[in-house]
């Protein structure tokens, strides 16, 4: 399946959850958080929560700002 | 020496000693940013929130920033949807309610978007953030915004990172006179003098950024934004003397060896004639 991580096309193993999918990208699930069709998902749910195919994901951390 | 912990800042229930709120863009590297929240006093520090680098090996902010109170920020946001997504991301990354709402209207200015910050602030406040939103230096905005359930209002001093400083003091001693909620001057500062001018006006705190990072030795402005915040807090709390147009003298008027009681000629310190 294909879904679009901070706007680029990724492609995934069909059923992938959110957690296989940060391991995949080397990101620390402590140090970020994850929206799935606009919708955060919460960090617990991680391990179960199962990405579809043309899924929208955005994956954001804190930087520097005023 | 004056105790500051007596004269809390004080934001939904929950005491600050510190009336400084710092930001953390800018700087030229994650130790001079430490070195400068430190040097600050600030317990509250902003953040703001973007995409990962679909790198490994970024360097992470929250480690950065630990012991500090995170407050995100919308900042980049023009639409009440994006701040509300940006909030929502926030709160489930930082584990924290506060934000720092903030919809801007152009790039240019980067002035509030008054009718989304409202928007936004109404949604925010009934999903149980506490909303401190970044508005204008207009009265009538700041009470629809407290109205709304916000926890404090953030008017700006001048453009963001413009360190304009203060343009409009007396609009903002208008907001100060109908606020309930602490009134927290966001944005626009240069200097420890602008710090000190806000808090002397009553304000109850002050956030800034650039005033600090882009200072030629960020970690001493650091300090002198400290000082300045204390300074006019206290003169604020002091009560300034009432201004008068002509001199009044310090020393006292009688017991002067010599005598220059009004009207008395002052010629005498000229030379005798022959």
């Amino acid at each position: 399946m294909q879904v679009r991580v901070n706007g680029e096309l990724l492609t995934l193993p069909d059923g992938a959850t959110v957690a296989e999918l940060l391991r995949r990208l080397e990101a620390d699930p402590t140090q970020v958080a994850v929206e799935r069709n606009l919708d955060v998902i919460p960090r617990r749910t991680y391990n179960e929560a199962a990405l579809a195919d043309g899924d929208e994901i955005e994956i954001v951390t804190f930087v520097g700002g005023g | 020496m004056i105790d500051h912990n007596d004269d809390p800042l004080v934001i939904a229930g929950r005491p600050w000693r510190s009336r400084l709120i710092v930001g953390t863009g800018k700087y030229k590297t994650t130790e001079e940013m430490q070195a400068a929240i430190a040097a600050s006093g600030a317990e509250i520090v902003t953040v703001a929130l973007r995409r990962v680098e679909l790198r490994p090996g970024q360097p992470s902010m929250l480690d950065a920033l630990q012991g500090y109170t995170l407050l995100p920020n919308t900042a980049g946001c023009y639409t009440a949807e994006e701040a509300l997504r940006t909030a929502r991301l926030a709160r489930e990354l930082g584990m924290t309610d506060f934000v720092k709402l903030e919809v801007i209207a152009d790039q240019k200015t980067l002035l509030p978007e008054a009718e989304e910050t409202l928007k936004a602030a109404k949604i925010l406040v009934k999903e149980g953030f506490v909303v401190l939103p970044y508005t204008n230096d207009d009265p009538i905005m700041a009470k629809k915004l407290e109205d709304a359930g916000c926890a404090a209002v953030m008017p700006l001093a001048a453009p963001i990172g413009s360190g304009l400083g203060i343009r409009n003091p007396f609009n903002i001693r208008l907001i100060l006179e109908s606020a309930k909620v602490p009134v927290i001057v966001d944005a626009g500062v240069g200097t420890a003098s602008d710090a000190a001018i806000a808090l002397e006006l009553g304000c109850d705190a002050i956030l800034m950024n650039t005033a600090i990072a882009a200072a030629r030795e960020p970690v001493r402005m650091a300090e002198a934004m400290k000082l300045g915040v204390q300074a006019g807090r206290l003169a604020f709390l002091a009560g300034r003397m009432a201004p008068k147009l002509y001199a009044s003298a310090s020393s006292p008027i009688g017991g002067l060896i010599a005598s220059h009681a009004p009207g008395a000629a002052i010629a005498s310190v000229e030379p005798k004639q022959a």
